[in-house]
């Protein structure tokens, strides 16, 4: 056996693997209280009302959860993949400390109010200025270790990762331009239309490249090891990666239909998202297709379940995309609760479950044990945050297309048939059916918090995993 | 020349770049054996993967 002395560095995972579950229950617990703010409306109170509390709710589970999945996956992936340990210790020693600071600061801000008014990008300029030195140092990390790898190729799940940190330092550096006028205020550095289509691009893009490129990563290294197979197809990998790189950063117009950005922006938008379906699925399918013959695996595999499932939302998440990004579809859907459900679709569905399956793949790995405590809840855990997401996704489908058709209902003469509050009164129903689904998402993660605590008991934290040669090698 | 002759060349050089791309995937037959090389990196190493999970070399849980 050929072996080099060196380890790899499984603390700063192990680290990010942990928040990732810490900070998914805050996330979703601050989204399971807004939830009931729009069901009890009473529950608004002082500065936790449901204007404060939202950006918080979304930048917890984007940046917190999700972030923290992306550092711990790609910290894993980029190590394993390319046979060395990670470039710089204390660089990613920084960029998790960093990070953590970034949230504790999100988190107090945005309930006092303090907000660059970006969805977001709502944090304001001095916390920007710390995430950009903490995403110098990631890039500075994951780039340093793929340059240091012992192996010829760089595998693709690498590049999407790449691509990802890349594209997430572009669109903060262009999106937070801003000019302070004190510690806590400052002003966009663009105007009017400008800053709406500056603000949109960087909007599409996080869901582009932070919420799927970084997620892809995980796909194309965790599907491929749990199924133990390659991946179905690697020359469609490649192709994927550029086709996304090519389109996603002009989908952005369709958040802006039907209002001052010029008409010919929006129908490039639209053409845009539209041609997205292509790759998406390309993904998706190269993704589904590596378990092909090895079916029976996700009947007993509750790993397994969450990244397929994972997959089959993204499906229907980029399925659905498009087609609201038409405009035609888009004068209906727009600014209903048909959006809500869209992007859950994609970040419970999607996101949350290719992390959270790829996540009980690590737990094990970094505490040197076998497998997870109960295999048993990780089933239970699916089951439950898969009727969770139905619930919450079935509902918002509902109360999105009756609030668009009856905003847009006109009477003979040309009048409203009906005013707002008459589709508020009829939302209520259906947001508490989300709230349902919320409550049920987040009791999954509860049930997995408690796996998790169970798991490491005990286990080994020190003892970092020796960094081997390339099988090739030594074969 | 004006700017949007620029645009338009970027706009056309980009798509030629990704038929470029696709036929590199596709259409050079020397890529192939790369691109199954670089399928299988993430299998190159089970042996970390049995000493993570403490497993001996049958994939039995080591006794401890």
């Amino acid at each position: 056996m050929s072996e080099t002395q060196s380890t790899y560095n499984y603390k700063v995972v192990r680290q990010f693997a942990v928040m990732t579950v810490v900070w998914g229950i805050v996330g979703m617990l601050v989204g399971v209280i807004i939830a009931a703010q729009l069901v009890w409306p009473e529950l608004n109170v002082g500065w936790l009302h449901f204007g404060r509390l939202r950006p918080l709710h979304t930048n917890a589970v984007i940046f917190a959860f999700g972030g923290s999945a992306l550092f711990a996956t790609s910290y894993y992936v980029v190590q394993r993949t390319c046979h060395t340990r990670i470039f710089s210790d204390g660089l990613a020693a920084f960029t998790f400390w960093g990070w953590q600071l970034v949230i504790v600061l999100a988190a107090l801000t945005l309930p006092l109010g303090f907000t660059q008014g970006k969805e977001y990008a709502e944090l304001e300029w001095p916390i920007d200025i710390l995430i950009t030195l903490v995403w110098v140092a990631y890039a500075v990390v994951f780039f340093g270790t793929i340059a240091k790898r012992k192996v010829t190729h760089i595998y693709v799940a690498n590049w999407f990762y790449g691509g990802f940190i890349l594209a997430v330092a572009l669109l903060h550096l262009v999106n937070s331009a801003a000019i302070p006028v004190s510690l806590t205020k400052s002003y966009s550095a663009y105007a009017g239309v400008q800053d709406a289509m500056v603000q949109w691009w960087y909007g599409h893009n996080a869901v582009g490249f932070f919420l799927t490129a970084g997620f892809l990563g995980m796909m194309y290294y965790f599907v491929p090891k749990q199924a133990e197979r390659p991946v179905y197809s690697y020359r469609l990998s490649v192709v994927h990666f550029w086709a996304l790189i090519f389109t996603y950063m002009w989908a952005g117009p369709h958040h802006l239909h039907y209002t001052a950005l010029p008409d010919w922006t929006q129908s490039v938008g639209m053409l845009f998202s539209l041609i997205l379906l292509a790759p998406s699925w390309g993904g998706m399918i190269n993704g589904v297709m590596t378990l092909s013959g090895a079916w029976h695996k996700l009947r007993d595999d509750p790993i397994l379940k969450f990244l397929i499932t994972s997959l089959s939302f993204y499906g229907m998440s980029t399925f659905e995309g498009p087609m609201m990004a038409i405009k035609t579809v888009n004068a209906l859907s727009h600014y209903t609760d048909w959006t809500v459900g869209h992007v859950h679709s994609g970040a419970l569905g999607w996101v949350a479950m290719v992390s959270i399956g790829s996540i009980y793949y690590l737990l094990p790995r970094l505490f040197g044990k076998s497998e997870m405590f109960s295999v048993k809840l990780i089933t239970v855990h699916f089951w439950v945050a898969t009727i969770g997401v139905v619930l919450y996704i079935a509902s918002m489908w509902i109360a999105g297309v009756m609030q668009g058709l009856m905003w847009r209902a006109v009477n003979l003469d040309g009048t409203l048939t009906y005013s707002f509050v008459e589709s508020v009164k009829a939302s209520y129903p259906f947001w508490a059916i989300r709230f349902l689904g919320g409550v049920l998402f987040l009791c999954g993660m509860l049930i997995m918090a408690y796996n998790m605590v169970k798991t490491i008991a005990g286990g080994r934290t020190v003892d970092d995993a020796r960094v081997l040669l390339p099988a090739a090698h030594h074969a | 020349m004006d700017i949007n002759d620029l645009r338009s060349i970027v706009t056309v050089v980009s798509l030629l770049t990704f038929l470029g791309i696709v036929w590199w995937a596709y259409g050079v037959k020397g890529n192939k054996k790369r691109f199954e090389e670089a399928a299988m990196l993430p299998f190159s190493d089970e042996e970390a993967d049995r000493l993570e999970l403490g497993l001996d070399r049958n994939g039995q849980r080591k006794a401890s």
